[in-house]
Formats: structure tokens, C-alpha cells, sequence
């Protein structure tokens, strides 16, 4: 069904222009800076993670590239082809599930197109079932075909996996991964989970107090595992880039670990190294 | 209770917090004690507990009843009654209804209406039947005044309400999608402030009768409010009775309309769906 939706060519994805180009933002929520002269460029069709501490202006730097923040202060250069998904799937509940993949879709094969994006993220099913009555998989897939349907040169995720149960937290990532080779948006994910970021991006940016603290390239082959000497390097990287010292934290939080393993909602940062296999895909 | 009923409705599948009512109808099961009341007062009249002056059997009051049909009498202030509320309702709903689309669609719309208006909703309207005399006579004029002036409120207040508590949410995640201010009227907040809407006219379509009942008690010629006035010089408690039945079936007759609109305009929410 994937023909349908048009593909960028992977090649595209290491040169040429950025798809989103950031220069010197500036955000002020009255009590100092959440944006503080930010700058940041995504490449067409690369995969990008935000990561950084409540509160370090993440949810900000997206909302603004997703133009439902003001950017008083600096550049933000943006395609028109955009999409987000939020932590909750935010659909229309008096549309029935097709409705709201193809809201505000001007093109005359917009139903077609709506329900080969519902069978991308395996809901043809559901298409005419009420919002209400999907469980929050479904409900978030079918959010996802919203998103994919405009065919989005950015594809904006906020924490998207966040409330969602360990098992189908594992499966969405894999969709995620899927959808985004086949159809080559440039992706920004805002994760709290250091796992989540290097099983899917190609790169992490961590924030703090409103600047790119770090920017880490994940040149990890796919598909990835928790377990891999690789991944394993990076993450204790990342977490150290966001100030979380592994050790004083395991020796501190076991049960923590185990908790996260039993499938509680992630709150922090990291989730226990091998407890969970990469998602096959 | 819209809740309640609903999920007794859709049947045993549907989300139930209600205890189990056993093998009896839905239907009966509502109807059962009323109907034992009514044996009760029948059978109390009947043996003489309670003298037929105070209030008359319901065999008495039900032959009253088929008398007053028969003459054409009852039909006739009916339509009368009728006619008074749907005008009033008509007025009332719209002017409530656009006021309501006013102050919830815009800020400025807000500032100039609503300190008004929520000033204007304590005063209670039926205070107003000896202005309401001085200003409209004693004519038709009045009670449909009233009715209107008794309904806007609900409306107004229930679907500006509605209006601004459409899930924010929801409203950013479609700005997102490109939608024309318009689309995002028609599509997301309107229909968003439909169940708050059908809730006010649920209370307007009470205040209505409300309204009806005391303009009709004033120098009326007609209406089921007239005949019940006029039986009361004549002692003839059987016709009042009459009269409050046929209020109180046009009030559950207006209540399930609206519940057949709520059940057909409402289809998405879980307590609707039948799968």
C-alpha cells in the first residue's frame, strides 16, 4: 500500500539542504530563557532524538517547529510539509477513524490515501470505528496515519511512546522505524528514554537550559540491540551528558530497574540494558 | 442519569456500573412503582381515606380526561399551549444560541456579552410577569416572552460553556492539520459543544413548561394553564389533575426528543456505541 505515499530517496538524507534550519532562538516564559539562542539544522530524512531534563526547553523547541509556539527571537526555517504526534493520540472523537486521518486534506483521493495509511500502521480495520473505542495503541497508530498521510517532510513525534505499555511501547517503535525508512521524513523524537533515542535516531541532541549541550552521531547498525557493545558505549555517554551518573544510579534505585522491566511508565532516564530485545521488524 | 439510562438502553454489553435488574423489561422495570402508587391511590380514594374534594381517583380523573377529549376541548387548549412554547422555545433557543456563539468564538464577543449576561441569568425571569404585563399587555405577547426569556439562559450558558471547554488538546493537535478557522468552527468546536448544547435544551425545554404554566395563569383565554384556572372556580379538581398531567406528559415527551437527538447526534461516545 506504501506506493501510494510519495518516497524521498534515502541518498538525500546526508547532503544538501537542511530540511529545518534554527538560528538563535530565543523563548522567554517570563522567569528567564527556556530558548536560549538555539540553533539547530535537521537533514533531509534523518532520524534525530532531543533528549534533556524536565523542563530544558525540548517540548518548547518542538512546539515551535511545529509552529503552535511563537518564535519571537531568531530564524526558524521550516518545510510546509509537517506533521506531529503528540503523547496523547489527540484525536477528533465525533470523526470516526478514517475522518481523522483525512482532516483537512484538500485532494480528491484523500480517502484513499487515509485508508492506505491506516493499513500502514496495520488499522485498515478500525477505519470506521469511533476514536473512543480504540485502545491506546490504536489509538496512537492511528495518529501516526494522521501524520504520515500529509506525506511530511518533518515529522515531528513528542514523546509519542510515553503512556503507552512496555509491549506495545516496543511495537510502536519498530512501526516508527518502519514508516520512516519507507517514506524518509526527517524525524525529531522527544524522549525522556536514552534507549528509545539510540534504538531509533541517528543522532541524539541533548538540551540544557535552552542550548544544544551535545550532539551525538548513533552510527549504529540496524536493527539495533539493547545488549550490543555499541549501544551499550553510547549509553552511558548520553547519560552522562544528561548528568545522570549510571552506577550511583543503580546502586541507589534497583528496584527502579525492576519496576521499568515489569513495564511501568518510563519517568526517567535509561531503561535496563538487555531487559528488552530491539523490536523485530 | 443520561449516562445511566443510556447504558440501560444499549443493553448488557456496554459499559454497566448499575446492579443487575433481573428478568423484567427495562421498560416495565422504570414503570413499576408509579404504577404501584397509582393502585395505592386508587384504592385509597376507592375505600374513602382521602375525600374526592382534596383529589379524585385516577378512574375519576381518567374520565375527565375522555371527557375533555371527546368535547375537543382539551385539543384545542393543547394547540394553544403548543403554539405558546414552541414560539417562545424558538426564540429563546435562537437568541441563546447565537449569543452563546458570540462570546464563546471570540474574546471580544465575551467582553460584551457574557458580564451581561451572567448578570441578567440571576434575576429569576418569572419575577418578570407584572413588567412583562405593563410592557405586552395581557395578550399572547407575554407568555411567549417569557418562555423565550426562560429558555436563553440555559442555552447560552450551557453552550458557551461547551464551546470553551472543547479539549484544548484536541484543537492544537488539528491546528496542525491545516484547517480553515471555519472548518475548525464546523468541524471540531461546534460539534464539540453539541453535548453541552443538548444538555441546556434539555433545561430550557423544563424552564419552558415553567413558563408556560405561570404566563398561562395570568389573563389567559386559552391553554391548558386557562382550563386549569378555570376548574379551580368550579371545584373541579378532576380537570386540574388533568391539566398537570398534560404538562407533565409534554415534559417527557420533550425530554425523549431530545434523548432521541442526543442518542443520534451522540453516536461516538462509548455509552452510545452498540458494536
Amino acid at each position: 500500500m506504501s506506493h501510494a505515499l510519495s518516497r524521498i530517496p534515502a541518498s538525500q538524507s546526508t547532503i544538501g539542504k537542511p530540511v529545518v534550519s534554527v538560528r538563535g532562538l530565543v523563548r522567554n516564559f517570563g522567569n528567564g530563557n527556556v530558548l536560549d539562542g538555539l540553533s539547530l539544522d535537521l537533514q533531509p530524512g534523518s532520524f534525530t532524538a532531543l533528549l534533556g531534563r524536565s523542563g530544558c526547553g525540548k517540548s518548547t523547541l518542538l512546539r515551535t517547529l511545529a509552529k503552535l509556539d511563537p518564535a519571537p527571537e531568531g530564524t526558524v526555517q521550516l518545510p510546509d510539509e509537517r506533521a506531529v504526534v503528540f503523547q496523547e493520540p489527540r484525536l477528533v472523537p465525533w470523526m470516526r477513524v478514517l475522518r481523522n486521518v483525512t482532516l483537512g486534506l484538500r485532494r480528491p483521493d484523500a480517502e484513499a490515501r487515509g485508508l492506505a495509511a491506516l493499513a500502514e500502521v496495520g488499522l485498515s480495520h478500525r477505519a470506521n470505528a469511533w476514536p473512543l473505542t480504540l485502545s491506546g495503541g490504536e489509538a496512537q497508530r492511528a495518529a501516526l496515519a494522521r501524520a504520515l498521510v500529509r506525506e511530511p517532510r518533518l515529522l515531528l513525534l513528542d514523546e509519542p511512546f510515553a503512556a503507552l505499555d512496555a509491549l506495545t511501547r516496543m511495537r510502536m517503535q519498530g512501526l516508527v522505524e518502519t514508516l520512516w525508512r519507507a517514506h524518509s521524513p526527517a524525524v525529531l523524537l522527544v524522549t525522556h528514554d536514552v534507549d528509545e533515542a539510540l534504538l531509533l535516531a541517528d543522532r541524539a541532541v541533548v538540551m540544557a537550559d535552552g542550548k544544544i549541550a551535545a550532539d551525538i552521531p548513533i552510527p549504529l547498525a540496524r536493527p539495533r540491540r539493547h545488549g550490543d557493545p555499541g549501544f551499550i558505549a553510547l549509553r552511558s555517554r548520553l547519560l552522562t551528558e544528561l548528568g545522570v551518573d549510571e552506577e550511583h544510579l543503580a546502586a541507589r534505585e534497583p528496584q527502579r530497574t525492576d519496576a521499568r522491566a515489569a513495564g511501568a511508565r518510563p519517568g526517567g532516564y535509561g531503561l535496563p540494558a538487555g531487559a528488552a530485545a530491539a523490536p523485530s521488524l | 442519569m443520561t449516562a445511566a439510562t443510556a447504558t440501560q438502553r444499549t443493553g448488557s454489553r456496554s459499559r454497566r456500573w448499575t446492579l443487575p435488574a433481573g428478568a423484567l423489561p427495562a421498560g416495565l422495570r422504570r414503570c413499576a412503582v408509579p404504577l404501584a402508587l397509582l393502585v395505592l391511590w386508587q384504592a385509597s380514594v376507592g375505600l374513602g381515606w382521602i375525600s374526592t374534594r382534596t383529589i379524585p381517583s385516577p378512574s375519576q380523573i381518567l374520565t375527565a380526561f375522555w371527557d375533555l377529549t371527546v368535547s375537543g376541548e382539551l385539543a384545542v387548549h393543547l394547540l394553544v399551549s403548543l403554539g405558546r412554547v414552541s414560539a417562545g422555545l424558538a426564540i429563546g433557543v435562537s437568541v441563546g444560541t447565537v449569543c452563546a456563539l458570540i462570546a464563546g468564538l471570540s474574546r471580544r464577543g465575551e467582553d460584551a456579552l457574557d458580564a451581561l449576561l451572567q448578570m441578567l441569568r440571576t434575576l429569576p425571569h418569572l419575577a418578570l410577569v407584572p413588567l412583562f404585563i405593563l410592557w405586552f399587555g395581557i395578550g399572547e405577547t407575554p407568555k411567549i416572552a417569557l418562555v423565550a426569556l426562560g429558555t436563553a439562559f440555559p442555552i447560552y450558558l450551557n453552550l458557551f460553556a461547551g464551546i470553551r471547554t472543547v479539549d484544548a488538546k484536541v484543537v492544537e493537535a488539528v491546528s496542525t492539520l491545516g484547517l480553515t478557522r471555519g472548518e475548525m468552527i464546523a468541524q471540531v468546536i461546534l460539534p464539540g459543544a453539541l453535548p453541552a448544547f443538548l444538555t441546556g435544551l434539555r433545561y430550557a425545554l423544563g424552564v419552558a413548561w415553567l413558563s408556560l404554566v405561570v404566563g398561562e395563569q395570568i389573563n389567559a383565554s386559552s391553554g391548558i394553564g386557562y382550563l386549569a384556572m378555570t376548574a379551580r372556580e368550579f371545584l373541579r379538581t378532576d380537570v386540574i389533575i388533568v391539566a398537570l398531567i398534560v404538562y407533565a406528559i409534554l415534559g417527557l415527551l420533550a425530554d425523549l426528543i431530545v434523548r432521541v437527538i442526543e442518542r443520534r447526534a451522540l453516536v461516538w461516545r462509548p455509552a452510545f456505541i452498540k458494536e
